[in-house]
């Protein structure tokens, strides 16, 4: 399983890119393995706001549906319309063409919380 | 045996970790005068007594096997073939509870599957759901559909008054606390002024055809008007009318519900009924309810699965976004047997019956002295008379002097309506009674 160490990881098994004051945002590795095959992501439309910690989308697999939350808070300035279609590639590619939203900042220190990859995977193996 | 499965050393832990000593404690804010007030009952009776006492009680309905009906208003009365009560008799059938382990109950899911089927074809729509309780509840959980797809920010929710009342009254209910803005009075049914309070915060413009006084809408051009909006059509039918009128599917609802009662349900004094709720593709996802889906094990063999309850309860707990976890398996398949019994000539077989013989009933009665039928608008199988006297007047005459079950009296929900009364017609209505009705209002026009 893969955990690439230039993203930052939540709690609820999101990963974050950061990009400037943007950034993208989507499940990890152990997340889409855990769900297995991923039927539906419900996303927001751009424009919407939500705090950090707000949930702003579904995902359903065949075993269940979650909420997925936002790792920081701000407004959606775009969102993974392939998803519709092919919410597969959420399993195939978690971090590159399953990104879920990317999300305009509305404060920095969001970031602070986060874990590192090797954090994140500690918890993990805990 | 006690059915409370906690032990004893339970109750202690659990009472200990609430910081009281006794059961009792719990309950010390009743009033103990109503705690175990002292029921003042007869001595018991024998069975046999008991069912000569109810059979005694029971004597004091009039059902409408006793007696010629013109009483709709939502609930009709139709013929059911015996083949429709045999089935809901099988075994399997009737002890089934709602398909937890879903591929242990093949034979429930293929009939919710082919009810399913059904509905679309009915109604002109995509999916259909498993069903709800009545057409009132469907009603709600559609106008709560379409607030998940406003996302939440459309407020504003547009009920013609041609609705039936309780259904209104149900959306309200279910609504409560939302913060929405319900527009239904003082609009009047007029298309046009409804569609004259469409604006960009609307969720939902619901009517219903045939409406509650029996007339059927012109759904021409409304789709485009909603949709151009953001809103959603909501179209509440009577099902068995499509036998006859073009389904709201091909005028571009976006969902389609109504009451199944009419295909193949008895009257039983108000329920159980069968809502029918169906939209389209793009909504399923945020249907209410479950769907069955139909599909191929690994041996390539057919086979049926809940493929969908993604807003349901048990599966997205307090983010639910409908908690009717179940559907009413057994009338939907009373209304699957029926269906398939009549085949697709015979549900318009019924349904002209009724169109005609209504029309029949109509065009006598308005030829009576004092009574007119209301005729701005086409109709199904029922239609509303002003009457030279109160309604409900003239119903206790048809029923003490000719045995007649009247029909309902609109001014009960519709102040503006009083002394009109709301006439059905069904196949059950032969000529001949249909006849005494003409007979027996004329007379009683100028009575009392």
């Amino acid at each position: 399983m893969e955990f690439p160490s230039d993203l930052l990881y939540t709690d609820h098994d999101e990963w974050v890119r950061v990009e400037g004051d943007e950034v993208a945002t989507g499940i990890t590795d152990y997340a889409q393995d855990q769900l297995s095959d991923i039927v539906y992501v419900e996303l927001p439309e751009v424009g919407d706001t939500f705090d950090k910690g707000e949930p702003y989308g579904v995902v359903e697999s065949v075993k269940a549906a979650s909420d997925i939350f936002m790792p920081v808070g701000g407004e959606i300035v775009a969102i993974n319309k392939q998803l519709e279609d092919a919410p597969e590639i959420v399993n195939q590619d978690p971090y590159g063409k399953g990104w879920f939203v990317r999300i305009k900042m509305s404060d920095q220190s969001d970031l602070d919380g986060l874990m590192d990859a090797a954090a994140y995977q500690a918890q993990l193996d805990e | 045996m006690t059915y409370i499965p906690h032990t004893e050393a339970e109750r202690r832990a659990m009472l200990a970790e609430i910081g009281i000593q006794d059961l009792a404690e719990l309950f010390q804010d009743v009033p103990d005068d109503v705690r175990f007030p002292t029921l003042d009952l007869p001595a018991p009776l024998a069975e046999l007594d008991v069912a000569g006492e109810l059979r005694e009680i029971t004597n004091y309905n009039i059902s409408v096997s006793d007696a010629p009906s013109f009483l709709g208003a939502g609930a009709y009365h139709h013929f059911i073939p015996s083949v429709v009560d045999t089935m809901l008799r099988r075994g399997e059938f009737l002890t089934a509870y709602t398909p937890y382990q879903p591929e242990v109950s093949q034979g429930t899911l293929q009939a919710i599957f082919e009810y399913q089927s059904m509905m679309c074809a009915l109604t002109g729509m995509d999916v259909s759901n498993a069903s709800h309780y009545d057409g009132a509840t469907a009603l709600a959980e559609a106008v709560i559909m379409a607030l998940n797809i406003g996302r939440g920010r459309r407020k504003r929710v547009i009920l013609s008054p041609a609705i039936h009342p309780h259904y209104r009254a149900t959306v309200r209910t279910y609504t409560q606390g939302m913060g929405l803005e319900i527009l239904e009075e003082p609009l009047t049914a007029d298309l046009g002024e409804l569609t004259g309070q469409l604006d960009g915060n609307t969720a939902v413009l619901v009517v219903q055809t045939p409406n509650f006084f029996g007339q059927l809408e012109d759904l021409t051009g409304l789709a485009d008007a909603v949709q151009g909006v953001g809103a959603l059509l909501c179209v509440v039918v009577n099902p068995l009318s499509l036998g006859l009128v073009r389904p709201p599917g091909e005028f571009g609802a976006d969902i389609v519900v109504g009451e199944g009662q009419p295909l193949g349900i008895p009257l039983s004094y108000g329920g159980p009924y069968l809502g029918i709720f169906t939209t389209r593709d793009r909504h399923a996802r945020k249907m209410a309810g479950r769907l069955v889906g139909e599909t191929v094990d690994a041996n390539g063999k057919r086979g049926y699965v809940l493929t969908l309850s993604t807003r349901e309860q048990h599966i997205r707990r307090e983010r639910a976004t409908s908690n009717i976890c179940t559907n009413q398996g057994l009338l939907a398949l009373a209304a699957t047997v029926y269906l398939s019994a009549m085949g697709k000539g015979g549900l318009r077989k019924v349904a002209e019956l009724c169109y005609h013989k209504a029309h029949y009933a109509a065009d006598q009665i308005d030829r009576l002295d004092g009574y007119a039928v209301r005729r701005d608008k086409p109709f199904f199988h029922e239609f509303a008379v002003r009457c030279p006297r109160p309604v409900a007047e003239i119903n206790q005459g048809l029923l003490e002097r000719w045995g007649i079950i009247g029909g309902y009296d609109l001014g009960q929900d519709y102040p503006q309506r009083e002394n009109q009364m709301l006439i059905a017609v069904t196949e059950m209505n032969s000529r001949e009674e249909i006849d005494l009705l003409i007979e027996a209002l004329g007379e009683e026009a100028s009575d009392g």
